[in-house]
């Protein structure tokens, strides 16, 4: 586990990114706002439209060159990979549906997990990769996230989780189910310890995911426009029959019924997050 | 690492439990109770926003024991079944229960919470009250709870609504529970895009008791009456009450730091199935 620079984005974007940004040479078009924008202009804004700051989805080594200084970071348990607990097959052996994703993502699982610095202050910190299994959480993720709660703690380093994920993965039953109390428990100790754990909710967060860490946070925060929910709104139109109001479970509707600290736009993620630390913690010496 | 070897279910069997986790005559949450906690005095409300009825919770005597019961409630006809909105909880339900569960553990009264949920209820207003934050809250409350928590799953342990009570020292299932992520019928729309494959999805969700004891995901299993506990309510409150009166006076002997310490242990090493593979991305 070496220190090591990553100097470009490793990977090429996904099928699901490249219907958002319809490339188009040098041009792409903004789904939300339907203008079209220079690339290179949307790069240099961190993919966020600048005709109307829509916050386009980034991918978890794009994120943490984003939040890290230098954008370097040591990476913990990057070989751990499920065992397919439940032997679980439906139209494909889910082994093998992890082996593709492993094959197209590079990672072995739906986080990273490191540490590095932010604003010269040591943390920990994880982010869900939202292209692997929609960043589910198995038993590798909770174990993953588990070990770095453990690792802040005995540092004494405060925590950050990067939430994008559509909850429990449905291939680990009940196992992955059950890594919603194990984090949380974990993230009880922390909270006892007074250690500070900032969760950072982005586009989408819903499920067993936001049922356990992503709303433990001593600070919640989103991007703008991020869907967050328990049940997905699909889901919930299957419920009540009918179409659910625009803005329904966005950042914003979620900050107005007092469930997010903050919606901090992608530009400001890091000063906020190092002033929050320094308000918890004191200043870096 | 730890392998399962044991052979799947036949497909059948694991969607009978189905069945039978959900038969209409099945006993629910307050059958056991009006059995097994005598008396017992409901208590209402999260002191928030209101009172939920898909959960009941209250202080109950078992064996002349005090105990704070929490359980998930479904009904039984129709308007019973809307009263308590087919046993799913809206945060004001899982607020109750936390409530409930400090109170007794100011005054070191153990827990027994009972979990019979199709999921927590996905609406509207559970999502604007905050569904998933009540939901979280709980299991990192129930945590730290210096007092004994038995959790016992009777019927259907419908997801992160059943776990949202579900973090106890010890934890059973009864013989045709079932406890899953989603239910069948959700992971079949999902993977065959037709939820009349959810036989299929029961059989490969791994949703039985026998599947949970052997993922070491439970402690133990709760046999009911031959048939399943409808046949027979009086007998499947017997048998549970032969497992809560072992377990109840097993914790009784544990100091707070120790039922704490005891209680994280068992879910911090849930789901070791994973492995490090040589030749990492890093
Ligand atoms: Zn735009």
């Amino acid at each position: 586990m070496a220190w090591f620079t990553r100097s470009k984005p490793t990977r090429q974007p996904a099928a699901e990114e490249e219907r958002r940004v319809r490339t188009e040479g040098l041009w792409t078009k903004c789904d939300h706002c339907r203008q079209i924008i220079w690339r290179k202009a949307l790069e240099d804004n961190l993919q966020v439209c600048p005709k109307c700051d829509f916050h386009f989805k980034i991918d978890a080594v794009t994120r943490l060159r984003l939040l890290l200084d230098d954008g370097r970071w040591e990476e913990y348990d990057s070989d751990l990979v499920s065992t397919d607990p439940l032997e679980f097959v439906d139209q494909r052996p889910y082994k093998e549906r992890l082996a593709a994703m492993q094959q197209a993502t590079s990672l072995k699982d739906a986080v990273i997990a490191a540490s590095g610095r932010l604003q010269s202050r040591p943390v920990q910190i994880c982010v869900l990769e939202l292209k692997f299994i929609g960043g589910s959480m198995g038993a590798v993720l909770g174990e993953k996230i588990t070990r770095a709660i453990e690792r802040s703690l005995a540092r004494r380093e405060p925590l950050i989780i990067v939430s994008a994920s559509g909850g429990a993965r449905m291939q680990e039953g009940a196992v992955s189910l059950m890594q919603m109390a194990k984090v949380s428990a974990a993230l009880m100790r922390l909270d006892q310890a007074r250690v500070p754990f900032i969760s950072v909710l982005t586009d989408p967060t819903t499920g067993g995911v936001t049922a356990s860490f992503a709303m433990l946070g001593d600070l919640n925060i989103a991007e703008p426009g991020a869907l967050i929910g328990f049940a997905g709104p699909r889901v919930i139109e299957q419920t009540i029959r009918q179409k659910l109001p625009e803005g329904f479970q966005r950042a914003e509707f979620l900050l107005q019924h007092g469930f997010l600290d903050a919606v901090v736009r992608r530009h400001d993620m890091k000063p906020f997050i190092a002033r929050a630390l320094d308000f918890f913690c004191g200043p870096v010496h | 690492m730890d392998k399962v070897t044991a052979p799947a279910p036949e497909p059948g069997e694991a969607w009978q439990r189905v069945q039978l986790a959900r038969h209409p005559k099945r006993p629910h949450a307050l059958d056991y109770i009006q059995r097994l906690f005598t008396p017992f005095e409901e208590l209402h409300g999260d002191r928030c926003f209101g009172d939920d009825p898909a959960i009941v919770a209250g202080m109950g005597f078992f064996e002349g024991m005090p105990v704070a019961v929490v359980g998930q409630q479904k009904g039984r006809d129709t308007k019973q079944k809307l009263y308590r909105n087919f046993g799913m909880p809206k945060p004001e339900g899982y607020r109750k229960a936390l409530r409930v569960m400090k109170l007794a553990a100011k005054f070191g009264r153990p827990v027994v919470t009972l979990l019979d949920t199709p999921g927590a209820y996905p609406g509207v207003d559970a999502e604007e009250r905050g569904q998933a934050e009540a939901i979280a809250r709980n299991l990192r409350e129930m945590a730290a709870l210096p007092v004994p928590i038995v959790t016992v799953c009777i019927g259907e342990g419908g997801s992160g609504g059943a776990l949202g009570i579900g973090v106890g020292n010890r934890v059973y299932m009864l013989e045709n529970a079932i406890y899953s992520v989603i239910s069948p019928e959700s992971c079949a729309a999902i993977i065959w895009r037709d939820a009349g494959k959810a036989e299929l999805a029961a059989a490969a969700l791994r949703l039985t008791a026998q599947d949970l004891l052997r993922l070491g995901l439970i402690d133990g299993i709760i046999a009911e009456p031959p048939g399943g506990a409808h046949n027979d309510p009086d007998g499947a409150a017997e048998l549970l009450r032969v497992t809560l009166r072992q377990a109840l006076s097993e914790l009784a002997g544990l100091e707070s730091e120790e039922l704490i310490e005891q209680r994280y242990l068992k879910f911090r090493q849930m789901g070791n199935f994973f492995a490090e593979t040589a030749g990492g991305s890093a």
